[in-house]
C-alpha cells in the first residue's frame, strides 16, 4: 500500500493556500518543513491550557507539562532506537546540538595538534563550531573531499583518520546535493581507530528510518522544524557513557544538583545538558510530529520519496540547459541545479511569482559551491507531501523562467 | 510636485499597466538588458555592493553640478531595478536627490526587493547613491567657501 497523498496533504493546512493567486507549490523543505494539524493543535493546546514550567514545579500544571515533556523524550528515544532516554538531550536545534558537542567533547578530549575531521559537503553549522573549537584549542580541521557526483572520496578516508584525529563530524545527507553518505562505513573505520563520530541527521531523519544503535554513532543530531515539528527545538543523541564523561555546555537552572558560591555539582543526564527553562512546547510538538510520521509509516514515506525522486530526476533531465549538481547514486529528494547562465536570484524571483517556493543561493554550503566554481544553485527539496503534479508545475515554471530570461 | 517626484510618478504609471507579476518582471528584464553594463574599470571589488544573493556595482561622477551614475548587477531583474534607480537619479543635482524621498519602489510593489533581509545589494545601493550625493554636495560647498 502506498501513501494516501490527498489525505496527507489535507493534514497540512498551509499547503492548500494560494500565493499570488496560484496554488502554493512548496519545495523548500530542506530549509523547513510544514506542520501537520496535530502539531499545530498541540502547540495551541499547550499554550491555552497546559502552560507551566517543567521539572521544578510541584503544582498540577507543572506535573502535567513535565510528564508530557518526558514522554516526548521517550518518543524520540524510540524513534532513534536509542538505549535510554538519558541519551536524548533536547536542544534548540541541530546547530545547538553540534555546538554542544563541539564545546563539551572539545573541552574533554581535544588539545593542541589534534585533528577534527569533517567533509567538504557540510552545512556551515557543521563547519563553524569545529573551526571555533580548533581555534580555542590549537587543533586542526581536516576535510574529506567529494567527487564530481557529490560522493565522498572514501578511498582516502584511512589516510585522513590519523593518530591525532579526535572526532569525525559528518552529515548523514547533504542539504545542497542530496547525497546520502555511507555513514556506517565511516563510523566503522573511525571506531577501528578509536575515534568518535557525530552524525548530522538534519536532512535525513525526515526521509526515513534512522537507528543509532545499528549505526553505532557516538552522537546524532537533528532539528525539530525540519521533521514537521516546531522550530527552535532539536535533539542531541549521545551514547550515555560518553555523555556522562563530558562537562556541561551551558550553565544555568535545571542542569545543577547543588549550588553554592564555593562549588556547584551538576544534575544527572539528560538534564546536565539542558540549562535554563527548556523549549518544552517545541519538544512536545516534536514528539507529536514523530508520532504522526509513525502513523503514516516511515518505510512508506521512504519508498514514496524514492519514486518521486526518480520522477523528478526524469523531468529535470528532459529540460535543455539544466544542469544538476549532485548526482549521487544514493540520495534524498533534494535537487540542486542551474539553468545555463541564468542568475539563481532571477530564477527564484520568477518561480516565486508562479507560486513555487524554492531556495536559491549557497544553501549555507559555500565550500560546495566553491568546489563546483559556482555562486549558488536553485534547490528544490521534496518531502512526502509533495506530488508528481507539483513537479510538473516546477518543470513548466523552469521552462517559462528560461524563456523569460534568455 | 517637484520634477523629481513627477518622474517617480511616471515610473509608477508605467508599471500600472501590468496586471500580472510576470509582465512586471518581463519589463524589468527589458530595462536590465537595455542598461549598458558598468565600465569594466568600475566592475571591481572597490565599487562592489555585496549582497549574499546578488551583486551590484556602482560608481558616480559629478559633471556640471549633476550626478552621473554608472551601475550594474549580475542578476538581470536586480539590474532592471538598478536601471529604474539610475533613470530617476541620473543628471540630478545632489540636493534634488537628498531633498526628495524615494517612493516609486513602494509604488510599483517592489518594496520587498529593498528589504534588508533580501540581501541583493539594492538597499545598500540606494544608500550609496545618496552618499555619493552627500559627498559631492559637501565638496561643492567647500569649493564655494574657498
Amino acid at each position: 500500500m502506498g501513501l494516501n497523498i490527498k489525505q496527507i496533504r489535507s493534514d497540512f493546512p498551509i499547503l492548500s493556500q494560494q500565493v499570488y493567486k496560484k496554488p502554493l507549490v512548496y519545495l523548500d523543505n530542506g530549509a523547513t518543513t510544514q506542520k501537520p494539524q496535530v502539531v499545530i493543535d498541540t502547540i495551541r493546546e499547550l499554550q491555552e491550557s497546559q502552560n507551566s514550567s517543567i521539572h521544578r514545579g510541584i503544582h498540577y500544571l507543572s506535573e502535567q507539562m513535565t510528564g508530557r515533556y518526558e514522554a516526548a523524550r521517550e518518543t524520540v528515544r524510540a524513534f532513534l532506537n536509542a538505549d535510554s532516554a538519558n541519551e536524548i538531550i533536547f536542544t534548540s536545534g541541530a546547530t545547538g546540538s553540534i555546538n554542544t558537542v563541539a564545546f563539551s567533547f572539545g573541552e574533554k578530549y581535544v588539545s593542541a595538534g589534534d585533528e577534527i575531521l569533517i567533509s567538504e559537503m557540510e552545512h556551515h553549522s557543521n563547519i563553524v563550531p569545529w573551526q571555533m573549537l580548533c581555534e580555542r584549542k590549537g587543533a586542526q580541521l581536516k576535510v574529506i573531499p567529494f567527487n564530481e557526483n557529490g560522493e565522498l572520496k572514501l578511498e582516502i578516508l584511512d589516510e585522513l583518520l590519523t593518530k591525532r584525529t579526535k572526532i569525525v563530524a559528518l552529515s548523514h545527507a547533504s542539504n545542497s546535493m542530496g547525497t546520502i553518505n555511507p555513514v556506517k562505513e565511516v563510523i566503522e573505520k573511525a571506531h577501528a581507530k578509536d575515534i568518535a563520530v557525530l552524525i548530522d541527521g538534519a536532512q535525513m531523519v525526515q526521509h526515513g528510518e534512522v537507528d543509532v544503535k545499528e549505526l553505532d554513532c557516538d552522537f546524532y543530531v537533528f532539528s525539530s522544524h525540519k521533521i514537521f515539528g516546531p522550530t527552535g527545538s532539536g535533539v542531541l543523541y549521545g551514547k550515555e557513557s560518553l555523555l556522562e564523561e563530558l562537562p556541561p555546555y551551558q550553565g544555568g537552572g535545571d542542569m545543577v544538583d547543588q549550588v553554592s558560591f564555593e562549588r556547584t555539582t551538576y544534575n544527572t543526564l539528560p538534564f546536565k545538558f539542558e540549562a535554563g527553562t527548556s523549549n518544552y512546547t517545541g519538544a512536545i510538538g516534536l514528539g507529536v510530529a514523530l508520532e504522526y510520521l509513525h502513523s503514516v509509516g516511515l518505510e512508506k514515506i521512504a519508498s514514496y520519496e524514492k519514486e518521486l525522486s526518480r520522477y523528478t530526476l526524469g523531468k529535470l533531465a528532459r529540460i535543455d540547459r539544466l544542469k544538476i549538481y549532485g548526482n549521487a547514486a544514493n540520495r534524498i529528494s533534494v535537487f540542486s541545479f542551474l539553468l545555463q547562465n541564468i542568475h539563481t536570484y532571477d530564477a527564484g524571483l520568477i518561480l516565486d511569482k508562479m507560486g513555487i517556493a524554492v531556495r536559491t543561493g549557497t544553501h549555507c554550503t559555500q565550500p560546495v559551491m566553491d568546489h563546483f566554481g559556482i555562486d549558488g544553485t536553485i534547490r528544490a527539496s521534496l518531502v512526502f507531501y509533495n506530488t508528481r503534479e507539483e513537479i510538473d508545475v516546477l518543470a513548466e515554471g523552469i521552462r517559462k523562467t528560461m524563456e523569460m530570461l534568455s | 510636485m517637484t520634477e523629481y517626484n513627477k518622474a517617480q510618478q511616471d515610473i509608477v504609471d508605467e508599471f500600472s499597466v501590468f496586471e500580472d507579476w510576470l509582465d512586471r518582471y518581463n519589463y524589468l528584464i527589458e530595462l536590465g538588458n537595455d542598461l549598458p553594463g558598468i565600465d569594466p574599470k568600475y566592475r571591481s571589488n572597490e565599487y562592489l555592493i555585496n549582497g549574499c544573493q546578488s551583486k551590484v556595482w556602482l560608481h558616480a561622477d559629478l559633471v556640471d553640478g549633476r550626478l552621473i551614475f554608472n551601475a550594474d548587477s549580475d542578476a538581470i531583474i536586480v539590474k532592471g531595478i538598478v536601471a529604474l534607480l539610475v533613470k530617476l537619479m541620473n543628471e540630478r543635482t545632489p540636493s534634488e536627490i537628498l531633498e526628495n524621498e524615494l517612493t516609486f519602489i513602494d509604488g510599483i510593489g517592489l518594496r520587498q526587493n529593498l528589504s534588508p533581509t533580501r540581501s541583493n545589494g539594492l538597499l545598500a545601493m540606494v544608500k550609496k547613491m545618496r552618499l555619493y550625493a552627500m559627498a559631492y554636495q559637501a565638496k561643492e560647498n567647500q569649493n564655494k567657501e574657498s
